[in-house]
């Protein structure tokens, strides 16, 4: 199962954060800050998995964004590493080559497709054109 | 395609300082509070762009107490854009106890109702979120239907899935099992594979805690992934990810079938293709060079890597997995090494796979030298821990001692347990393993525990083989200028044991011994100091020609005046005593050490602790390589309980009757401590002094609680002394270890019975996904038929739960059926098996018949194959009324004035079977003089006589 779902910059600041387990708000900071703390102190060569508590992070940096997934051990490291490209890459089709702005300025729609992608802790769509289909129905009916 | 995303940048809401945003923020707040309290009602886009902004603050870890009314009219308006940002508050900010819900699920009640699938679907998505017990109630029953109606849109369904499964989590009893779930089976089957990939993780969670209810879904979930995996990358559209075919989908239907045992022979025989195919094109040319499209295909590749593991029963499978393992372990990809190594760890204890796995030694020893990343270093270590046995371990401990020397901090305790525990296994040659310990000792003393020097104390007291090599290697360590204080202690209690074995080669003379280990004397802690105390002690009786200069020592003011009331206690004493003793009593009081009771490391225990047991236990069952001359039983001795067991500070080194130190003050439990668990078994700890029985007391009855738990973890081994403990009585306790405790009560009548299972949980924490399966063999499948209702996957902290198992014998039998049970404790699987004591005698039912009745049939069962006689010595007291409760716990009835010799047993009774009766006659002779028994079986079926003298044989 997917525990949580962080996109934090370099500068250790949170820009989505999506918890599939409650988590108390004062445990979510310091929970980021650890989880940051961890990714930033890695090399290009150690592993994209780290150990962490009693559960595994998966994480993949895009230029100064960190996207960190926490999983149990029921997950696959290899699939929540791609399914993690895979979420930039719809991303990036949506925002015509994505960044760190439009996903602070469009935080309600990156929600729309992580949430069409990810519900409950588990992934529930893969297919870009699927995962999109609502926020193209939603961009619609704000045009009109 | 790069995906570029601008380096920092501007800062909408963040100031350069944290004081200033958060000044900024306040602003922000109290600018949208105005807006929401104020008295212009707020159009649809403003009130979406203030929920925005407040959904953005609490991402910066802002808590947000308003806001939440607003968002709730949101959601219930008509318009999808404004709906959708209310959801998307409610789900990201509200908890599950929140008082709103009541509010939010009635406007969930009207979307689900709306038939607009947009709106469905948001409705679903929000119930999948916040997943509270009131949205059970009100929606458990809705959510079902709504899942397999045939007129539900696709992407619904997918939501309906997905949110049943949080319902099932958190209010599982809300959610019952009916109708719907064959048909939910049969969405694996569906043609969209969004529904698909929603059905398998819903499903999987299912049958972890139903597995008979779902047992289908293991042939749909077989044929689905064979269509996968033989699709030409076209086939699937978008479902493709760089000519992968549905990655996520495979991984999850590879994930649903280790839920399940390995399938029937005829699907059995597809899904060997399946894994085949995907082994196959791990081999094959890349269909593309990205990295996306290979990083897919081997998330493929693990996971059916982990099936054929899970199934552990096609041999030809599993060598394949390690070959290819074997080949990521050179890869270029630090990923694909670390997830290599993780796989291969278990790969490991597969008995039919570890031989290959020992191949790659020199790869892994490689990895441990070369690889950057701390973790895939601890991966290494795991997996040569993991395949080391008889053959390599000379050459893997060498490796690790290697290692160790550069290792990193938060790893090398776990390095020095693991190698402690390998060098005592794998001893054939004790030197070798004293040298191993005294190296790690003065490679890595700080992280050398207390369990590990103690266990070197008990092997070499132990065995007097290796007695003087050990006394002359610690001898030759300590003349290093600067030694671990730990060698010292080792040092001190050989030397005082065994030093007289080395004291003839003039180098080691007995006054060069005590100088060497009094020169370290003033450097040591208060502990060792009174170790080394002891030790002087020691050396008084073992070379008198030394005891003025002890006696010096002893009496000088450093000592006999110290501040440390432990250390000047001793000196008193021991100075005392070598004046006024004489030699004979010295040499009794201060005899050598008597040989500990065999047991087993609490290293093991130690590991166990750091790691969660499962990685040692399961490979220890697999591998059933354990050392019978060192460990005698696998359960771990608790290490507290033997904190306690000291009577008097000194007790322990002087062994019997110190009778001079009655009047030792209460210990000081670290100095207690430091010599005690040595030798916890109390039994030899005399108790000393009135004061001190309290002490003693409560220390037996650990030692006794100890024993206890000893028994059963040996029947995961060899189980057959479990089941004869369960012969003649219905209920006890069946297993015990640290965390969990097996208790059963059963009842039988005629070929029926009941049993109920409890499982306790000792633990404070919760055991998750906990599933005990109860496995009959093929040959038993057919006599013995056993029922079980599922239990809850979720065992609390010091919670009991219970199972029942119906049982019918269908036709006599020989084995007993295996309960297995797997869970999680702290993040690490527990598995363990023990054999329910489902025996074929259980199913008598006794009958009454005069001595005259009784012989005639006796005679008529006379010929060879019907009688099955067993003459035995006896291993309890021979009492008369015990045996006689014996046979009738046994199930027979028990015949009174029926064998001329009133010291004769004689028991009659009936087997019931569903398909046959089988009538038993026994008679058990005994003889006190030569303390033996002849045991006889007489019944009209070979087999059954057999049976049941093997088990009632070993009753006595």
């Amino acid at each position: 199962m997917i525990k949580f779902f962080l996109m934090v910059n370099k500068q250790g600041q949170t820009r989505l954060s999506r918890y599939y387990e409650h988590v108390e708000l004062h445990k979510r900071t310091l929970l980021e800050a650890e989880v940051i703390k961890n990714c930033l102190s890695r090399s290009k060569d150690q592993c994209s998995f780290i150990e962490y508590k009693d559960f595994k992070l998966v994480y993949r940096q895009y230029a100064a964004l960190f996207i960190v997934v926490g999983i149990n051990e029921t997950e696959n490291e290899m699939a929540v590493y791609e399914l993690i490209h895979n979420f930039v890459e719809v991303l990036d089709k949506y925002f015509s080559r994505v960044s760190e702005l439009d996903i602070m300025f469009n935080l309600d729609r990156v929600h729309i497709i992580l949430d069409e992608m990810v519900l409950n802790g588990c992934i529930v769509e893969t297919n870009r054109s699927r995962i999109l289909a609502p926020l193209l129905v939603l961009d619609k009916m704000a045009e009109t | 395609m790069v995906v570029g995303f601008v380096v920092g940048g501007t800062e909408p809401l963040i100031g350069k300082s944290k004081e200033a945003e958060i000044k900024r923020i306040n602003k922000e707040l109290a600018n949208i509070r105005s807006k929401f309290k104020g008295d212009k009602a707020l159009d649809g886009y403003s009130k979406k762009k203030y929920v925005c902004k407040l959904l953005f603050i609490f991402l910066l870890g802002h808590d947000i107490d308003f806001g939440h009314m607003e968002a709730v009219n949101l959601l219930s308006s008509n318009r999808y854009t404004e709906k959708q940002i209310g959801y998307l508050f409610i789900s990201v900010l509200v908890n599950s106890n929140s008082e709103l819900i009541r509010l939010i699920n009635n406007a969930i009640k009207n979307d689900l109702a709306s038939r607009n699938p947009t709106f469905m679907g948001l409705a679903l998505h929000c119930i999948a979120n916040v997943g509270s017990r009131e949205m059970a109630e009100a929606f458990a029953g809705e959510i079902p239907k709504i899942l397999v109606a045939g007129d539900t849109m696709d992407s619904v369904k997918q939501s309906a899935a997905l949110c049943l499964l949080r319902l099932y989590r958190t209010s599982p009893d809300l959610v019952p099992m009916g109708d719907w779930t064959s048909r939910v089976v049969h969405l694996l089957n569906d043609q969209h594979l969004g529904v698909v990939t929603a059905a398998t993780s819903l499903i999987t969670t299912l049958a972890q805690k139903n597995p008979e209810e779902f047992k289908t879904s293991v042939s749909l979930a077989v044929s689905r992934l064979s269509r996968i995996v033989t699709s030409a990358s076209t086939d699937l559209q978008d479902y493709t990810y760089y000519f992968v075919p549905a990655p996520w989908l495979s991984v999850k239907l590879l994930r649903l079938l280790q839920c399940y045992p390995p399938p029937d022979p005829a699907v059995r025989g597809r899904l060997t293709e399946c894994l085949e195919t995907i082994l196959n094109k791990a081999q094959e040319p890349p269909k593309s060079k990205k990295v996306q499209h290979s990083n897919a295909k081997n998330a493929v590749l693990f996971e059916a890597i982990s099936l054929i593991i899970h199934h552990d029963s096609e041999p030809n499978l599993l060598v394949r997995a390690c070959n290819q393992l074997g080949q990521f372990l050179q890869h270029r990809e630090t990923n694909l090494r670390y997830l290599a190594l993780e796989s291969m760890c278990t790969l490991a204890s597969s008995e039919f796979s570890h031989e290959a796995v020992k191949t790659h030694i020199e790869t892994v020893i490689n990895a441990l030298k070369t690889e950057r990343d701390v973790s895939v270093r601890q991966r290494a270590v795991d997996l040569l821990y993991a395949m080391c046995d008889r053959s390599n371990a000379q050459q893997i401990v060498a490796e690790m001692l290697n290692y160790l020397e550069t290792a990193d901090y938060s790893i090398r305790e776990e390095i020095v347990l693991k190698v402690a525990i390998l060098a005592e296994k794998y001893a054939v040659d004790y030197t070798w393993y004293v040298d191993t310990i005294l190296n790690l000792i003065r490679i890595a003393g700080d992280y050398v525990s207390e369990e590990v020097w103690y266990r070197v104390i008990q092997i070499v007291i132990n065995r007097d083989d290796v007695q003087g090599y050990a006394a002359k290697t610690v001898f030759e360590a300590l003349q290093a200028p600067a030694c671990h204080e730990n060698l010292v202690k080792v040092g001190g209690y050989i030397l005082g044991e065994f030093g007289n074995l080395i004291a003839g080669d003039p180098r080691s003379s007995p006054l060069i011994q005590f100088n060497l280990l009094h020169s370290k004397f003033h450097l040591c802690s208060v502990p060792t100091r009174a170790l080394l105390l002891s030790t002087y002690i020691k050396f008084v009786n073992l070379f008198p020609e030394i005891k003025t200069t002890i006696q010096d020592v002893l009496r000088s003011d450093s000592q006999l005046k110290n501040a440390d009331v432990e250390l000047q206690q001793r000196a008193v004493e021991y100075l005392r005593l070598s004046t006024i003793a004489s030699t004979d009593i010295l040499a009794t009081v201060l005899e050598e050490m008597p040989p500990f009771p065999e047991r087993e490391s609490s290293i093991l225990a130690k590991l166990k602790k750091k790691k969660g047991p499962s990685t040692v236990t399961d490979l220890e069952e697999i591998k059933k390589e354990r050392s019978s001359d060192m460990n005698g039983s696998a359960e771990p001795t608790p290490v507290n309980a033997s904190n306690v067991s000291t009577p008097s500070p000194s007790a322990d080194l002087l062994g019997l009757g110190a009778v001079p130190l009655t009047n030792s003050a209460p210990a000081p439990s670290s100095s207690g401590s430091l010599l005690v668990d040595v030798f916890s078994d109390s039994s030899v700890a005399v108790p000393l002094a009135p004061g001190s029985e309290d002490n003693f007391a409560s220390s037996s009855d650990l030692a006794s609680s100890e024993v206890v738990s000893e028994e059963p973890a040996d029947a995961v081994h060899d189980a057959d002394e479990l089941i004869h403990k369960f012969i003649c009585k219905n209920n006890g306790v069946l297993f015990e270890n640290q965390l969990l405790q097996i208790g059963l009560k059963s009842e039988f009548r005629q070929n029926l019975g009941r049993m109920f299972i409890f499982y306790g949980n000792k633990t404070s924490t919760q055991f998750l996904n906990f599933t005990p399966t109860v496995i009959c063999s093929d040959e038993l499948q057919s006599s013995l038929n056993l029922q079980t209702k599922p239990v809850d996957p979720i065992v609390d902290g010091g919670a009991q739960v219970q199972q029942v198992v119906n049982i019918e014998c269908i036709s006599d039998f020989m084995d007993a059926p295996i309960l297995n049970i797997q869970f999680r404790y702290g993040g690490t699987l527990q598995n363990l098996s023990v054999k329910l004591p489902i025996t074929l005698n259980k199913f008598f039912q006794p009958t009454e018949m005069s001595s005259q009745d009784f012989f005639q049939r006796w005679k008529q069962l006379s010929s060879s194959k019907q009688e099955v006689q067993n003459i035995f010595k006896a291993k309890h007291p021979m009492d008369t009324e015990i045996t006689k409760a014996k046979i009738i716990g046994f199930g027979s009835a028990l015949l009174e004035e029926v064998d001329p010799n009133p010291a004769n047993f004689v028991g009659a009774g009936i087997i019931h079977t569903k398909t046959i009766q089988i009538g038993c006659l026994l008679r058990l002779e005994p003889n006190l003089q030569a303390q033996m028994y002849r045991l006889t079986l007489r019944t009209s079926k070979e087999a059954v006589s057999r049976r049941l003298c093997e088990l009632l044989s070993e009753q006595f």
